[in-house]
C-alpha cells in the first residue's frame, strides 16, 4: 500500500463517518445509495446481472467493457451496453444545456440522473428481468464522484439515485492520474468545458482545470471504492493483460452458460467508437470558444 | 463552496431551504418575497396571478412570474417527451425537477436577491403531489426538492373536483390528458379518470399542507372574493 493510498482509506473513512452523522442530524432514514443498504441485482433476485465500469477519462475503461462485450457477444450471451449520458430523450436538453453554459452544479447533477433514470428504467430493468447481461460504461458512481466535486451536497446526491441498486460487479479502472491525463492531454485537444470542469473556476487554463479536476474525482472515487465493493483494476496494465483479468473476474463471479440465448444471434458488427468520440469533442468545440 | 456548508443552512432573515438548497448561495441576500399560489387546472391560478400582478405593480412592487415547464433548458425537451407519453415516472419527475432547479437558479433567487415580489404559479407542491398520487417515496421526494427555497407564503387554491371538471370543460370543451391522470389507468372514461385523479390530488396536498403548512383557500367562490383574500394577506406579508 502506497502512502498516497493509506491517505486516501482514511479520507475515505472519515467522509463515510461524517455522511453518517449529516444523515443522523438531519434525521432521516435513509432510502439513500449507501454501500450498507444498496443492494445488487443478485440479491434483488433479477435474473439478470450488471457489470460497471468506473473510472477516470482516458483511463481505458470504455475499451475494457467494449472488449467484453465482443467476448460475451460471441460466446452468445444476452447482453446489453450502456453508457452514461446517451438517453436520446434527454440528449437534446443535456447538449443545450453544455453547449451554452447553461448548467449550474445542481440543474448539472439533475439532467444526468434524468438521464440515468430513463435508461434504468425503460432499457436496464426491462433487461435485467429478462436475464439479461448489462455492461453500463458508468454507473451512479460517476455521479456520487462528479457531482460532489462540483459542491453538490453528497448525501442530496446519493439521494437522487436512490432508486438504483448495486452492480453485481464494479470494476475501478485506477491509472496512475498522470497516464489518465497523458492519454487525454496528448495531442492538446480542445476540452470540452464541463469535463474539464471550467465551470469550477480551478484555473482559466483548461488543462491546468482539468488536471486539477481529475484529481479530485480520483478522491472521492478512492473514498467509496471500499463502500462499494469496487474491484481496483491496474489499469496501467496493457490492455490485453487487463481484459484477460476482466473476463476472468466476471467468468468467476457469474455463471455465464446460464445467460445463453436459446438460438445465437449471428454476432453484431464492431462498433465505430472512435470516430463517435472524436466527432463529439468537435461539437462541443463551440462551446469552449 | 465546501460540502459542509451547503449541508445545514442556517436561517437567515427567515430564509431557509427546504432540505440541501443550492450550493454556493447566500440567503441574506434574498431581500424580495417568494409567494406561491398552487391549484388545480382551472381553480383559478393564473387569473389571480395576474390580478395580483396588476395589483403589485401599480402599488410600487417588481415583481416576476415563474411556473413549471418554463425553463430555458429542458422546457421544451420536456414538452415533447410529455406529448409521446414515454418517460417512466422517476424519469418524468427528475426532468421536472430539473426545469424546476433551472428556474430556482436563473430567475427565482436573482429576482429575490433584486428584492423583486417572485409570482410562481405552482411549485414543488404539485410536483411531489403528482408523484405521490403515482406512488413514488415520499422520502426521496422530499431529498430531491430539497432545492427549493422555502416561499414567504403558499396559497393553495381548493376546488372541488366537481367544480373543477364544470369549469374545465366550460373553458376548453375537453379535460387535459395529464390533469385527468389518464396514464394511472384508473379509468377509461377521461370524466371519470378526471374526478378520481383530482380528488387523489386534493388528498396528497391536504398531507402536504400538514408538512409544509400552506394556507388553503377555498376558491369554489366568485373570482373578486379570492382576490380580495388574497390581497389581505400579502400586505400582511410585505408590512413585516
Amino acid at each position: 500500500m502506497t502512502n498516497c493510498h493509506r491517505i486516501l482509506t482514511i479520507a475515505a473513512k472519515i467522509s463515510a463517518i461524517k455522511l453518517r452523522l449529516s444523515q443522523m442530524q438531519n434525521g432521516l432514514e435513509l432510502p439513500f445509495a449507501t454501500g450498507e443498504n444498496m443492494k445488487t441485482f443478485e440479491e434483488l433476485n433479477f435474473p439478470g446481472r450488471l457489470i460497471a465500469v468506473e473510472g477516470l477519462d482516458g483511463s481505458g475503461k470504455s475499451t475494457q467493457i467494449y472488449l467484453l462485450k465482443r467476448w460475451l457477444e460471441a460466446e452468445g450471451i444476452k447482453v446489453y451496453f450502456s453508457e452514461w449520458n446517451s438517453s436520446e430523450l434527454v440528449k437534446s436538453a443535456t447538449s443545450k444545456g453544455k453547449k451554452r453554459e447553461l448548467l449550474t452544479p445542481t440543474t448539472f447533477s439533475l439532467i444526468h440522473a434524468t438521464d440515468f433514470a430513463d435508461r434504468y428504467e425503460r432499457h436496464l430493468l426491462p433487461l435485467l428481468r429478462a436475464g439479461y447481461i448489462v455492461l453500463c460504461d458508468r454507473y451512479v458512481f460517476t455521479a456520487f464522484a462528479r457531482d460532489v466535486t462540483r459542491g453538490c451536497p453528497p448525501d442530496w446526491v446519493r439521494g437522487l439515485y436512490g432508486f438504483a441498486a448495486q452492480p453485481d460487479l464494479t470494476m475501478f479502472f485506477k491509472a496512475e492520474l498522470e497516464v489518465s491525463l497523458n492519454r487525454i492531454l496528448e495531442g492538446r485537444p480542445k476540452l470540452k468545458f464541463f469535463e474539464a470542469g471550467m465551470d469550477l473556476r480551478l484555473s482559466t487554463d483548461p488543462y491546468e482545470s482539468f488536471r486539477i479536476f481529475q484529481g479530485r474525482i480520483l478522491e472521492q472515487y478512492m473514498a467509496m471504492s471500499e463502500e462499494f465493493n469496487f474491484v481496483v483494476m491496474d489499469a496501467n496494465q496493457q490492455v490485453g493483460k487487463q481484459q484477460v483479468l476482466v473476463r476472468k473476474l466476471v467468468s468467476e463471479k457469474i455463471d455465464l452458460k446460464k445467460f445463453k440465448r436459446r438460438s445465437p444471434l449471428p454476432l453484431p458488427p464492431p462498433a465505430i467508437r472512435l470516430e463517435d468520440k472524436s466527432k463529439e469533442v468537435e461539437e462541443d468545440i463551440g462551446a469552449t470558444v | 463552496m465546501s460540502n459542509e456548508a451547503a449541508k445545514s443552512q442556517p436561517r437567515k432573515n427567515g430564509r431557509a431551504f427546504y432540505g440541501h438548497g443550492i450550493p454556493g448561495v447566500n440567503l441574506e441576500e434574498l431581500t424580495g418575497k417568494l409567494i406561491v399560489v398552487e391549484g388545480a387546472d382551472g381553480s383559478g391560478r393564473s387569473t389571480q396571478i395576474a390580478r395580483l400582478v396588476d395589483w403589485l405593480e401599480t402599488s410600487g412592487h417588481a415583481t416576476t412570474q415563474v411556473g413549471l415547464k418554463r425553463s430555458s433548458l429542458v422546457s421544451k425537451e420536456l414538452e415533447q417527451a410529455q406529448n409521446g407519453n414515454i418517460l417512466s415516472r422517476t424519469t418524468l419527475s427528475l426532468f421536472y425537477a430539473t426545469d424546476f432547479a433551472d428556474q430556482i437558479e436563473n430567475i427565482i433567487l436573482p429576482a429575490l436577491k433584486a428584492g423583486f415580489i417572485v409570482l410562481a404559479d405552482r411549485y414543488i407542491y404539485t410536483l411531489m403531489a403528482r408523484d405521490m398520487v403515482r406512488g413514488m417515496d415520499e422520502k426521496w421526494l422530499k431529498n430531491l426538492y430539497g432545492v427549493a427555497l422555502e416561499p414567504d407564503a403558499v396559497f393553495y387554491l381548493s376546488v372541488e373536483p366537481q367544480e373543477l371538471v364544470q369549469r374545465n370543460l366550460a373553458k376548453n370543451a375537453t379535460l387535459d390528458y395529464w390533469e385527468s391522470g389518464m396514464d394511472l389507468g384508473m379509468s377509461r372514461d377521461m370524466f371519470d379518470s378526471f374526478l378520481k385523479y383530482q380528488t387523489a390530488m386534493q388528498s396528497a396536498f391536504k398531507k402536504l399542507q400538514k408538512i409544509y403548512g400552506f394556507q388553503i383557500v377555498d376558491a369554489n367562490r366568485p373570482v373578486g372574493s379570492i382576490t380580495k383574500e388574497l390581497r389581505k394577506k400579502i400586505r400582511v406579508l410585505l408590512a413585516s
